[in-house]
């Protein structure tokens, strides 16, 4: 296969993939909403969680956007020493989010701060956002789409904590982020915390643990243990859905971290809303591209 | 807690009898309004200017559709609330100064907006957030748009709607907001229980 046959291809793929973080929740995530409705039994509760689960099965079977914010357009690229495309993918992604704005619809969400303007395609100064990890040894790329809205960013954050109040002060930092948040980020939420030498490190981490699925712990059975510690006193703040009160106010709660400096102790938060949208893909060496969080898309010939 | 089909316009008597918990159905006509038309539309009624729909009696809603244009005619493809509490800054005036009787959003709002919403006869109400293709049947088409110069999600969306619903009032006309007790609630379990539990001062 040419280059430009490669590339053509993998557009197309990309478009598809974002196509489905879009329209298709995955269904780690779904699977979470339907035991909270199981589990609920305040009705205005059960009333909205039925609402989401119903939107969630229209919007699959429409081929329509779960949730009209269809976010901020996040790539990330896990990408092998021996992938041989590598280069290719920065302009696929891009033209890749300015079609699937077209197609899928989604809504144009980047505007540019300084001059204000809207270019109506979902691209901008680093739009899309591509994060990259490089994977020694392999010879495929792993890409993930996060379509990430708007309203549970309202209360992401950092903080450069004293290393005295350890993990206890990191997990007040938490709860008290979510307390702030209320009804606000659209629970059930999930959140991903990081920790490390400082806030831009923690930052780094709380969006990668985004990409890890629902009711998947950490493999370090000390920080999987703290997720659950976390998990459980977030559920018992008793915001329930959308703030009807209930007891599943997180779907999940993830925590990644790197060594901290002997000075610091740094923590950030981040929310995801109920409607989290990831689809992931692997390209082969040879174009070929498997579809991970979506496999019934491998039926289809792209 | 009772359930209303409300058609608009809505009359003063028809949102002073809603309490926090009620659930409303909406039919007729909503704008949609957020952060930057807000503004103008501040900016407007403050030079004494008349807004392009007159929002005396209408539903105000914050949010900002996914659209695609048929042959001309707009079309919402999705649509679903935007949180509100951006919107708290502008609405106690936009209350005061338009009439408006109901807005729908998410995430709930403040006291300013409650102070008005008992003052002037209003309520606000909550959609599911993220239920957007849901609601999108419930739109029955786009009778007109203005401000598109603000972008798509900010422009000012003149809609018909049938049964928009379920909207559940979190700030009745009475003074009460649903969400201030549910966060009072929240803080004494997270101070009585868990941070005790969990050794956190």
């Amino acid at each position: 296969m040419s280059i430009a046959s490669i590339e053509n291809k993998l557009l197309e793929a990309t478009v598809k993939l974002i196509e489905a973080a879009a329209v298709w929740l995955p269904d780690d995530v779904e699977n979470a909403l339907l035991k909270a409705y199981e589990i609920e039994n305040i009705p205005a509760t059960r009333s909205f969680l039925k609402a989401m689960i119903d939107n969630v099965k229209i919007a699959r079977e429409k081929r329509l956007p779960i949730c009209q914010d269809t976010g901020v357009v996040m790539f990330h690229a896990a990408v092998g020493d021996k992938f041989p495309f590598t280069g290719l993918l920065p302009s696929i992604l891009r033209k890749a989010t300015v079609e699937a704005t077209k197609r899928i619809p989604l809504r144009p969400n980047t505007i540019d701060v300084f001059t204000g303007k809207n270019p109506g395609d979902n691209t901008g100064r680093y739009m899309p956002w591509i994060d990259w990890d490089f994977v020694e040894g392999s010879d495929t790329a792993e890409i993930t789409v996060l379509l990430k809205g708007g309203g549970s960013e309202v209360i992401g954050r950092a903080k450069n904590l004293i290393p005295a109040e350890g993990l206890k002060g990191v997990m007040k930092y938490v709860i008290e982020a979510v307390y702030e948040a209320g009804p606000q980020p659209c629970p059930p939420i999930i959140v991903s915390v990081g920790i490390g030498p400082n806030v831009s490190t923690a930052m780094k981490l709380a969006y990668k643990g985004l990409l890890r699925p629902v009711g998947q712990r950490h493999e370090i059975p000390e920080v999987a243990k703290f997720e659950e510690e976390l998990l459980r006193a977030i559920n018992d703040i008793g915001f329930g859905a959308h703030g009807m009160r209930g007891k599943v106010t997180a779907l999940d709660v993830h925590v990644d971290y790197a060594p901290r400096h002997p000075a610091t102790l740094s923590v950030a938060v981040v929310i995801n809303c109920w409607a989290a949208r990831r689809a992931s893909m692997r390209i082969y060496p040879d174009g070929r591209v498997e579809y991970l969080t979506h496999p019934h898309l491998n039926k289809e010939v792209v | 807690m009772a359930e209303y089909s409300l058609r608009t316009p809505l009359s003063e008597e028809d949102v002073r009898k809603l309490d926090i918990g009620d659930v409303v159905y909406i039919t007729g006509t909503v704008v949609t309004l957020r952060d930057a038309g807000h503004r103008r539309a501040l900016e407007l009624l403050a030079r004494g200017e008349r807004l392009p729909i007159d929002l005396k009696d209408l539903v105000l809603y914050h949010a900002g559709p996914v659209v695609r244009k048929v042959d001309d005619r707009w079309e919402v493809v999705v649509i679903g609330p935007t949180t509100s509490t951006r919107m708290e800054v502008y609405e106690y005036e936009m209350i005061e100064k338009t009439g408006l009787r109901m807005i729908i959003g998410k995430g709930g709002m403040g006291p300013r907006t409650a102070e008005a919403c008992k003052k002037y006869g209003a309520v606000y109400t909550v959609y599911p957030g993220g239920a957007a293709a849901l609601q999108a049947s419930q739109v029955k088409r786009v009778v007109d748009v203005y401000w598109l110069d603000l972008g798509v999600p900010d422009a000012m969306w003149v809609l018909e709607v049938e049964n928009l619903g379920p909207l559940t009032v979190v700030i009745d006309s009475k003074g009460r907001n649903f969400y201030d007790e549910v966060y009072a609630e929240a803080r004494r379990k997270i101070d009585t229980e868990i941070y005790p539990r969990l050794g956190i001062k």
